[in-house]
């Protein structure tokens, strides 16, 4: 009898010994798992700051010469003896205007397209045109840059250009904006044509998902009281999904302000800053890619240094793009 | 300078990691001559079995690597001072030859209707002259019908040994070019569009009514460009072809060069192209690796022998043998490989 006894609670005991060598293997694994996952985003923050770390490293030598005149300099001479004249102005000009010109024309036509297959689109087509804006944004960067350089560029600069330079041409400061004594086949407008295409698709996806979530009684409401298309967009499904709205703008923008390989081939690569849009330009992550290879001392350092600087600006640009959100998220709560 | 040797010390991983696989021979720099030395080395490699693994990454970048020790030769479009040579202990020779080449696009003009001289060339590149039917085109081009367009300047966007050569000569034939932009692998340009490559060089002209652009001669000649004849310094009027580029060369001082430090631009002589470049090697006169040494000169050394029928399909020029008998006399005595 108390043979069984004890065999039984051994058994228990053993049971016991078991559950908790399952339950401690359990927490092992949750902490390896916590490990796992911690360790992985810590990665992203040590090879950010490695990044950043050896840019400074890399331009230590342009920032101490150059300084603060770096960013105000229009010239870039990197033949100059002995010492090189070197300055951003020029490519921070063309990025942030490129930048700007790209988003005056996708931001439009990608909410536009986004409204008309959310919105008005007949079924049966939906789908083909989210795919066709899909595969856009499947295209590699150099496609674009060929396609600009060999097919858009001599058609704009042959049929398209002259007759706006033309239409300008007496009308002040506009005749300095679409002016060009030289129209060619490589230039900022071009640039930015092409940088249009290759962020609409991020606006149009991004914007068609948030749309979509808007919830249909909202809009059936609306159309209930009477609302014209307009009006239902306008005033139920912009306010409902402006954040998402916003952040795929951002997203865009963060991808027009350094996007290099389409834009090295089309704007021309000229560091002047010139008032027309018609004019060969340059931006930064072009004139890193167009020199890096052959720079060396205080020109390659002034090449890390606009490498910085682009890391910076798109940080800036980023973060005041979630300032803004943030006011206009307060002024609609209150 | 520390990110340069952080990138030569990645480089140098990549190269020795390869260079355990094969005993072949490991060089890397000028793009310029790369189609020439992959040909030689392909008929080298069926001659003898000795490979050459040969990276055409740039001069700049070659010259970085042959000073950081991982490969076996660097090459450059630039040829380095004897004070630099010096400094790393290095021996440099010319190994072949191109030509620069205007090349334009302009309607009714065929190639060699046109003739430009290096002054009025450095002032379209300087933006002076704007228009074909300048007074100083026109001059130039008796007979010739010239539009009344704009010039479209193309330049190249990169750092490069054709634009060091092309504007070394600019500045020897024009005061206000030397003063305004100099010479080097990427500068200041006053005017034009800048595009990447001889071969975007290339597109870029051929695509745009009423341009001018400078490349290597075998892409004017592959893409059947319309190039421009030029008045060399003799005041002669001459076509880009092998025997024009070969009196240059021929004429070219390599004898009162010190380790052959020559841009050889703008030579004397009344059929010499006054655009004419030589593109180096360059190898440690105490190398740590001498059997690797003497490979490599074994192949230069084939190359000279046996490459000048090759260069010259290819549209490069081969060096005279005078040069290369100093060559050998001079530069490859002083490499230790035993």
């Amino acid at each position: 009898m108390s043979t069984v006894t004890q065999s039984l609670s051994a058994a228990h005991s053993e049971a016991t010994q078991k559950r908790a060598r399952v339950l401690i293997g359990m927490a092992f694994g949750d902490k390896l798992f916590a490990f796992a996952t911690k360790l992985a985003a810590y990665t992203v923050l040590l090879v950010l700051a490695g990044i950043i770390i050896s840019l400074i490293v890399g331009a230590w030598p342009a920032i101490t010469t150059f300084g603060f005149d770096f960013l105000i300099t229009s010239r870039w001479a990197p033949q100059l003896e002995p010492e090189p004249v070197l300055g951003a102005l020029a490519p921070i000009y063309g990025t942030l205007v490129s930048s700007f010109i790209a988003m005056l024309i996708a931001v439009p036509f990608g909410l536009g397209i986004a409204i008309f297959l959310t919105e008005l689109c007949p079924h049966s087509l939906r789908k083909p045109i989210r795919l066709a804006i899909e595969l856009l944004a499947g295209i590699p960067s150099i496609i674009y840059g060929m396609w600009g350089f060999f097919v858009l560029g001599p058609f704009l600069a042959n049929y398209i250009e002259p007759g706006i330079v033309a239409a300008f041409a007496d009308i002040p400061v506009l005749n300095a904006v679409f002016g060009g004594d030289m129209v060619s086949n490589l230039s900022l407008f071009n640039a930015s044509l092409i940088l249009a295409i290759m962020i609409l698709p991020f606006i149009t996806a991004i914007a068609v998902d948030v749309f979509s979530t808007v919830p249909p009684v909202l809009k059936e409401a609306a159309y209930g009281i009477g609302c014209t298309t307009w009006e239902v967009v306008n005033n139920v499904v912009l306010p409902f999904t402006r954040v998402g709205v916003v952040g795929g703008v951002m997203l865009a923008l963060g991808r027009a302000l350094g996007e290099t390989m389409a834009v090295t081939f089309i704007i021309g690569n000229s560091f002047k800053i010139s008032g027309s849009i018609f004019a060969p330009s340059t931006t930064i992550s072009a004139a890193i890619a167009s020199e890096f290879a052959e720079s060396s001392g205080l020109h390659q350092s002034a090449l890390i240094l606009l490498g910085l600087l682009l890391f910076v600006l798109t940080f800036f640009v980023l973060a005041t793009a979630r300032f803004m959100l943030m006011r206009l998220e307060k002024r609609a709560g209150a | 300078m520390k990110f340069s040797t952080l990138i030569a010390a990645g480089f140098a991983l990549a190269v020795s990691a390869s260079a355990v696989l094969a005993d072949d021979i490991s060089g890397a720099g000028a793009t310029f001559p790369f189609p020439i030395y992959s040909k030689w080395a392909d008929a080298y490699k069926k001659a003898t079995g000795i490979g050459l693994n040969y990276q055409s990454i740039g001069s700049g970048a070659g010259i970085k690597q042959i000073q950081a020790k991982t490969v076996t030769f660097g090459a450059t479009d630039i040829p380095q001072k004897s004070e630099d040579l010096a400094k790393f202990g290095l021996v440099q020779w010319p190994q072949v030859m191109g030509g620069i080449v205007p090349v334009v696009n302009l309607e009714g003009i065929a190639a060699g209707d046109l003739v430009l001289d290096g002054p009025t060339l450095a002032n379209i590149y300087l933006g002076k002259v704007k228009a074909w039917d300048d007074a100083a085109i026109v001059k130039l081009n008796p007979g010739v019908k010239l539009p009344a367009t704009p010039i479209v300047v193309v330049r190249r966007s990169d750092g490069s040994g054709t634009t060091f050569n092309f504007t070394t000569y600019l500045s020897a034939v024009n005061a206000d070019f030397k003063s305004g932009v100099g010479a080097g692998q990427a500068v200041e340009w006053p005017v034009g569009v800048g595009a990447k490559g001889n071969d975007g060089v290339a597109a870029n002209v051929m695509q745009t009514k009423g341009s001018i652009g400078y490349v290597e001669y075998a892409f004017a000649k592959q893409n059947g460009m319309v190039h421009a004849d030029m008045i060399n310094s003799a005041g002669k009027r001459v076509k880009p072809k092998l025997e024009s580029f070969a009196a240059a060369a021929a004429n070219a001082d390599w004898n009162s060069a010190p380790n052959f430090n020559l841009v050889i631009v703008n030579q004397p002589g009344d059929m010499s192209w006054p655009m004419t470049n030589a593109t180096f090697i360059l190898m440690y006169s105490q190398p740590d690796d001498k059997a690797a040494a003497a490979a490599a000169l074994a192949f230069f050394d084939w190359s000279f022998t046996n490459g000048g029928k090759m260069a010259e399909e290819l549209d490069y020029i081969p060096m005279p043998e005078t040069v290369i008998a100093k060559i050998k006399s001079s530069a490859w005595t002083t490499i230790i490989t035993k």
